[in-house]
């Protein structure tokens, strides 16, 4: 499933980051790359965007950011 | 301290980079005190900040960034420093990365890259005991080793390991520089391989180009290199994609593993059970509580520089007032009383530093939260909260303070823009704040209103005044949004930046960063947009008072000594008054101003002005909140009449009766909300031009900014007035 579909609590490891561009490429640097671990935190109040722990550190991305992320729980 | 070999006189330099939320703005000042060099790369809004290490040594401060991956010319700086490619700056001798110890996978990821340049490079490793605090223990002799460069570790905001560090600063400034620490996957190695071969660049900059598609660096080769590097680039990069993955992801992943590697030996990790920073952000990212407490702080921090600010503006203002007032005294009886001399120092010089020096409270109050906010932890969370509401208008959260701050004051509010990190973003928040309505344009409003606009209610409920007075700063929202998002799909057109965004753990505020931060904003607004907002007060009050012909005075000089001859005492006390008063609205109506107002007043005829309002608008651009002023010496009530609310009515009424040559009245509310609607919208402030230049590094923004500022309320003026015409 999609980073962007798990709810606060959920997570797993990623299996997969797809995309190209300077927006992945942001992803990868921080350390959302495969085979991390990742877990759903919270998510703002109106919806979007989400906070994850990666690394062992919180990061907060938005939807569509997180939508390029395979997730397997 | 003896320091490196003094037979070189040349200065000798060291860089310092990190990620964002390390401390590497409290460790530069720790290392170098309070005295800086600040400047701008030529064509990048990125600030260039230099500071003495030592003798003959400086370090230059790099902005945070958490790669070396550019794709703008902001985030190309760092490269080309560290690569000596600025004209004029020398390459550094030696680079320190400063990394969070509560963190260090992450932040060696930058470490990783920075290694690959070929400079001697030293690991600072900041926050060591907030790390301890969270559980994480570092053994930092063996992580020097498995990198291969000296690690020290410090606590910048309370000078621990500073010595350390400089002395090791010193020690390996002719070190020879580390082997890059990992090898590139075969895909990319290879590729590397063929693309040397007739590049000539530095090895760095190739592999930045090869995986960084549309990037910086493959823009920089392209430039040097000529055009064809790009296909090469592409057809490399296909290669490479048809193995499996992008390059990108192929470096990201070659860097996490050698990290994990290198660290897992030295680095101990006990989970302490939930920690403070997920305690707090339950509460304060919570979708009722985590609201409400950010909408009483953004409350606290806009009631701030809106009104407790006001006060010690007031003192500034009055002590500048005083001032003049010393200097008139002191030269009454002299020969310069009343003279040119007398008007230039008082109107020109001592308002134009007052001028400038009256908006310190609000920057100094306004970065003293955001210094605390941004230091705590918090300012992250903020943008987290607000992102959504700014996505609509294509920006994102971190646009929010600088905004909200600017319906107090664009100046603080355009200074604040420095902390969005994406150019773009940041250009374009600079350039939509100054359309928030601030506080100088509420006198505006309050004249117009309380003369114009009837005391009514709609409904039984809605107070029509009140009604105007809140529609004046939907104007400016409403104008806001559709700005901004045309900026964004034109002139600063890009793709949409990334909102991965690090939120950082929760700590104490430091005194010394918080107060750094005031200062740095302080001296950056008194003495470089300072000069020019004072330069333009000299020239407004050149403008404003020359010609200043003999004629008009020697008129009114005849109805003076009419007086005298006719009246006495208290009467003619008050009879002088009034003719000082006409004589400094005739002066006015004939300076240099007053016939640009006369000039300009077909242009402003379509929106209902006359020369007089023509007048008054344009000798408001420098400062819109001297209309009410400016009406008064127009309407020959002196230039106090704002100053108690027996002048404003007075004033009020002046306008009400104000009639055209041909008898017709001046002013109607069609005519008041015209000018209402014109200085809610027009860039009327020089300070602001100035202070966007300042932050932009480019009088192309600012003056882009009062263009279309300008533009856009006289066309929105001209309907609103076209409109109101025939309603009313």
């Amino acid at each position: 499933m999609r980073l962007s579909e798990c709810r606060p609590g959920e997570g797993g490891t990623i299996t997969r980051v797809h995309g190209d561009g300077p927006i992945v490429q942001r992803l990868l640097e921080m350390g959302v790359i495969e085979g991390a671990a990742v877990k759903v935190v919270r998510v703002a109040p109106m919806g979007d965007p989400l906070e994850i722990e990666i690394q062992s550190y919180y990061l907060s991305l938005r939807k569509a950011e997180a939508h390029n992320v395979e997730v397997e729980p | 301290m003896s320091g490196p070999a003094s037979t070189a006189s040349r200065v000798r330099r060291v860089a310092i980079i990190g990620n964002p939320n390390t401390g590497k703005t409290t460790l530069f000042n720790a290392l170098t005190g309070l005295r800086h060099r600040v400047g701008n790369y030529p064509g990048v809004t990125v600030e260039k900040k230099i500071g003495k290490l030592g003798d003959g040594l400086e370090l230059i401060d790099l902005p945070g960034t958490y790669s070396l991956a550019a794709h703008s010319p902001d985030e190309m700086v760092a490269v080309e420093l560290l690569l000596g490619h600025v004209k004029n700056e020398p390459r550094p001798n030696l680079v320190v990365v400063i990394a969070d110890a509560g963190n260090l996978s992450r932040n060696l990821y930058l470490a990783t890259q920075v290694m690959e340049l070929g400079l001697p490079t030293i690991v600072a490793l900041n926050m060591v005991d907030a790390a301890e605090q969270a559980g994480v223990k570092i053994d930092c002799s063996g992580l020097a080793a498995a990198l291969g460069v000296p690690v020290i570790p410090t606590v910048a905001h309370r000078n621990e390991g500073v010595k350390e560090l400089r002395e090791t600063i010193i020690g390996q400034l002719d070190a020879q520089p580390p082997r890059p620490p990992c090898a590139w996957p075969e895909a990319i190695a290879k590729e590397l391989h063929t693309l040397r071969a007739g590049i000539e660049a530095e090895q760095f900059l190739i592999a930045r180009a090869l995986i960084d598609e549309g990037g910086s660096a493959e823009e920089d080769l392209a430039r040097h290199c000529g055009e064809d590097v790009r296909t090469r680039l592409k057809d490399s990069r296909d290669r490479i994609r048809s193995a499996g993955r992008p390059p990108a992801a192929l470096e990201a992943q070659m860097r996490y593993a050698w990290i994990g590697q290198a660290l897992a030996p030295h680095q101990q990790r006990t989970q302490a059970g939930p920690s403070l920073t997920d305690r707090l952000d339950a509460w304060l990212t919570h979708r009722v509580f985590g609201t409400t407490i950010f909408a009483a702080l953004m409350t606290l921090v806009f009631m701030t520089i809106f009104s407790w600010a006001a006060p010690l503006m007031e003192l500034v203002d009055g002590a500048f007032g005083a001032l003049g007032e010393w200097i008139t005294a002191l030269l009454a009886g002299t020969s310069f009383e009343g003279g040119i001399l007398q008007s230039l120092l008082v109107e020109g010089v001592i308002a134009g530093v007052g001028g400038v020096l009256v908006f310190l409270p609000q920057i100094i109050l306004l970065f003293l939260f955001i210094a605390i906010l941004e230091d705590c932890g918090y300012m992250a969370r903020a943008a987290f909260l607000m992102d959504r509401l700014l996505r609509f208008c294509g920006l994102s959260g971190h646009s929010f303070i600088p905004m909200m701050s600017s319906f107090a004051c664009a100046i603080p509010g355009v200074m604040a823009a420095r902390t969005i990190h994406n150019p773009r973003d940041r250009l374009t928040t600079i350039l939509v704040a100054p359309l928030m309505s601030c506080s100088a344009r509420i006198p505006v409003y309050a004249i117009m209103i309380a003369a114009f606009v009837p005391v009514a209610t709609v409904w039984g409920v809605l107070n029509v005044q009140g009604m105007v007075f809140a529609g004046m700063y939907f104007v400016g929202i409403l104008t806001a949004i559709p700005v901004a998002l045309l900026l964004k799909r034109t002139l600063l057109k890009g793709p949409t930046p990334p909102f991965v965004m690090e939120l950082p753990t929760y700590k104490m505020p430091g005194f010394k960063t918080v107060f750094f931060r005031v200062w740095e904003a302080s001296v950056a607004f008194t003495l470089r947009a300072g000069t020019i907002i004072f330069a333009i007060s000299v020239i407004i009050w050149a403008l404003s008072y020359f010609p200043h012909s003999d004629r008009v005075i020697k008129e009114h000089d005849v109805l003076r000594e009419e007086a005298q001859a006719a009246l006495q005492g208290e009467e003619l006390d008050e009879r002088l008054g009034a003719i000082d008063r006409l004589q400094e609205g005739a002066l006015l109506r004939d300076s240099y101003f007053g016939r640009m107002g006369q000039v300009v007043e077909p242009v402003f005829r379509p929106l209902g002005w006359d020369w007089r309002i023509s007048m008054a608008a344009i000798a408001s651009f420098p400062a819109r909140e001297v209309i009410v002023s400016t009406l008064g010496i127009i309407y020959d009530l002196g230039g106090e009449v704002g100053d108690d609310e027996d002048g404003e009515s007075k004033l009020a009424s002046q306008l009400q009766a104000s009639k055209r040559p041909d008898g017709s009245k001046v002013f109607n509310l069609a005519v008041a909300l015209s000018i209402m609607v014109f200085f809610a919208l027009c860039c009327q402030c020089g300070a602001t031009v100035a202070t966007i230049k300042r932050e932009t590094n480019s009088w192309k923004w600012a003056a882009f900014t009062f263009g279309y500022m300008t533009a856009l309320a006289y066309v929105v003026s001209l309907a609103t007035y076209q409109i109101a015409i025939r309603l009313i």
